[in-house]
């Protein structure tokens, strides 16, 4: 049996529309391989949990440049939580302040890249940590 | 009348470049050249040495001219810098309306000539703070306005028949200028008194910025609006802005952030017309917002061709008459995206290579970004730095001495005319697609933008592109910036506030207003005169584009990558 591919949703919650890294990011996902689904912009934290589900993802990347992460990714890991879909592992790039990504660490995000990251560091990182579900 | 430089002349000089050549090879044999292709950041190639035989067709008058003449190469005004500066407008925004009017009278306490306001997420996007979908948002990336209260506050104690205001604002720009008129004459200044602009440019959030609220054809109806209500009842105000800036941003290359703004602003110019209004009575109040990037040369190219084939457009395509509406007019910003967070004082450097090449390229205004930008909202010593850059330009360097200077470079010339020619191309294309609506529908210019950002990335990532500190010169230290923080007690605070506002209004008066400007949106009215009698009343920023998005539907993100 061949192992299917890893799933992946990249997402924008919130009214940030800085969509540049976000896009970037699911073309060089899709290039290395892996399956897919990007959001678009401007979703709510329960359309992004509600599209994780369906799709049946392995993985979250949550993207945000305009300082909302902390209330916005909160909300998705608690939703995903309610869902019992919390197998479900996230991890979110953009511009996220040192102090708030240990902050978001605990709360349950595995990882957060920052600007900078080549894109072989982040797909290198999926690659190890992520096995389809 | 023709060429600068004799056909024999030319024909020597190229003979001995020849030579040159020759002599360069055999030098490159033992100490070859440092890369094999020499680029300039958008991936044109860039020549080891420009001579007259590059320009030997140049014609001076036809292609340069002079400051303030046809076709404008060399700078739309006459005296250009030796008569008055560029507006230095930084542009501030910082959670609270009394936060941000605090920076605003600090600004021009520091010399600053002109008012920029950033407005946080909820506010670009038409949500009130206490709306679900702006929960969390507040302040994050500039000043939260819900009603004209928060207005009143910002605006408190500036001279508005003195200084001009500009509000970078896109889909509810209509009702955040009702309320900047309401708010003026309030105070007592008239609106013909009052000068600025709003952004206002639909078509660039569409291929760029991302802030949506209605389709595309009845946001262009919306802007139409506005242009038509400035042209007759506030002169002194730029109804639109149009913007290559975020374009650029988006990761776009100079001869895209060129080709797509001006063909913006042809899609504006013709729906003006279909409208029936003249040309000239509203070209002259179109403004443009460029970015500066850190590829220099590039970048002056770009702000010098830009003017011509702007000029040309107005002159020969739309038939314009008076002068002013001939001129490219523009607002300049330093590229965000070019700053790293890694070592981020040597963002300092960055910005001020990119105010040179601003100034240089004859901007009428500009925003040079803080070191700290690319973390949070500008501290008040980095918007201070910031603003210190434009003034050591400004006062010390001799740069505004003499009125474009690098015109006549082989290097520039060149360059200029090559960049003309590529965006003449791209305006060709979309106008064969119909205009740049129906390139919008297509997704047209998204794609050519995320090809090149992606393509950009790679780059990057391969190191044949370097960003000092990213990926060359790279130090693993922490350097300690002060970082802005949003107080997180502002959203309820917010809330509140608005909250009262609706308490003490009169909200029949309200009502009524609302009612009447959904009939001005299905008849095909002004919508301008509605917006300030309902902003006047106090009805909430939500309130009002919530009537735009029940008449004319919401644009959702097709989320193509």
């Amino acid at each position: 049996m061949t192992e299917r591919k890893v799933r992946i949703l990249v997402a924008k919650p919130g009214l940030d529309g800085h969509d540049r890294g976000a896009r970037i990011i699911a073309r060089a996902f899709r290039d290395a391989g892996f399956e897919v689904i990007y959001t678009g912009l401007h979703q709510t934290p329960d359309q992004i949990v509600s599209a994780a589900i369906q799709e049946d993802v392995d993985l979250i990347g949550l993207s945000s440049l305009a300082g909302a992460h902390m209330h916005l990714f909160n909300r998705v890991v608690a939703l995903l939580k309610d869902q019992g879909a919390d197998d479900i592992m996230i991890i979110g790039g953009g511009i996220i302040p040192e102090a708030d990504i240990v902050k978001l660490r605990n709360l349950g995000i595995r990882e957060v890249f920052t600007p900078g990251t080549p894109l072989e560091t982040i797909v290198d990182w999926v690659h190890k940590n992520v096995k389809p579900r | 009348m023709g060429a600068i430089f004799k056909e024999a002349e030319v024909a020597k000089i190229e003979s001995d470049q020849k030579a040159w050549e020759k002599h360069l090879q055999e030098k490159l044999v033992s100490a070859p050249e440092r890369k094999e292709n020499y680029t300039t950041i958008s991936g044109t190639p860039v020549k080891a040495l420009y001579t007259p035989a590059d320009i030997s067709d140049f014609n001076y008058a036809a292609q340069s001219g002079f400051p303030g003449m046809y076709p404008y190469t060399r700078g739309v005004q006459a005296s250009m810098y030796r008569g008055r500066l560029w507006t230095m407008r930084m542009f501030a925004g910082l959670g609270s309306a009394e936060e941000t009017n605090r920076r605003f009278l600090y600004l021009v306490s520091q010399g600053q000539t002109g008012l920029s306001t950033a407005f946080d997420m909820p506010t670009l996007m038409g949500y009130d703070t206490g709306d679900f979908r702006a929960r969390g948002e507040c302040g994050t990336c500039g000043v939260a306005i819900d009603t004209l209260k928060d207005m009143e506050i910002l605006f408190d104690g500036l001279a508005l028949d003195q200084l001009t205001t500009s509000m970078t604002i896109n889909p509810p720009a209509p009702v955040l200028w009702a309320m900047y008129i309401a708010m003026a004459e309030k105070k007592g200044v008239p609106r013909e008194k009052l000068g600025g602009t709003i952004q206002n440019d639909m078509l660039k959030e569409f291929i760029a910025q991302k802030t949506f609220m209605c389709p595309p054809e009845p946001s262009m109806r919306l802007i139409v609006d506005t242009i038509e209500f400035g042209t007759k009842e506030v002169p002194r105000w730029n109804t639109i802005s149009i913007s290559g800036y975020h374009i650029r941003e988006a990761g776009s290359t100079a001869v895209q952030e060129l080709a797509f703004t001006l063909a913006d602003g042809i899609a504006y110019v013709e729906a003006a017309l279909e409208r029936g209004l003249d040309v000239d009575a509203f070209a002259p109040r179109l403004s443009f917002f460029f970015n500066a990037h850190i590829d220099f040369f590039e970048e002056i190219a770009k702000y010098r061709a830009a003017r011509r084939i702007w000029a040309d457009a107005m002159k020969n395509r739309f038939k314009a008459k008076s002068e002013r509406s001939l001129w490219l007019r523009f607002h300049t910003q330093t590229a965000g995206c070019s700053l790293t967070a890694q070592q981020p004082f040597n963002n300092v450097v960055r910005t001020a290579v990119q105010a040179l090449a601003a100034v240089l390229g004859g901007t009428q205004s500009l925003h040079t970004n803080a070191f700290d930008e690319v973390h949070a909202i500008p501290t008040e010593e980095a918007a201070t730095i910031a603003l210190r850059t434009q003034q050591i330009l400004a006062e010390e360097t001799g740069v505004v001495s003499s009125i474009d200077p690098l015109a006549g470079s082989y290097m520039i010339e060149s360059l200029t005319g090559e960049m003309e020619e590529a965006a003449r191309e791209y305006i060709k294309k979309i106008d064969d697609m119909g205009g740049m609506l129906k390139a919008i529908e297509r997704n047209y210019p998204q794609m050519e933008i995320a090809d090149a950002s992606y393509k950009f990335q790679r780059e990057l990532d391969e190191k044949s592109r370097i960003m000092v500190g990213v990926n060359k010169y790279v130090t693993h230290e922490e350097i300690p910036v002060d970082i802005y923080h949003v107080d997180e007690a502002l959203e309820e605070r917010q809330i509140a506030r608005t909250q009262k506002v609706k308490n003490s209004r009169n909200q029949k008066k309200v009502e009524e207003c609302l009612e009447r400007l959904g009939e001005a949106c299905v008849n095909n009215e002004n919508v301008m005169p509605c917006l300030i009698e309902a902003a006047a009343a106090y009805a909430t920023e939500q309130e009002m584009c919530d009537v735009f998005r029940g008449v004319f539907g919401i644009y959702r993100d097709p989320g193509t990558f």
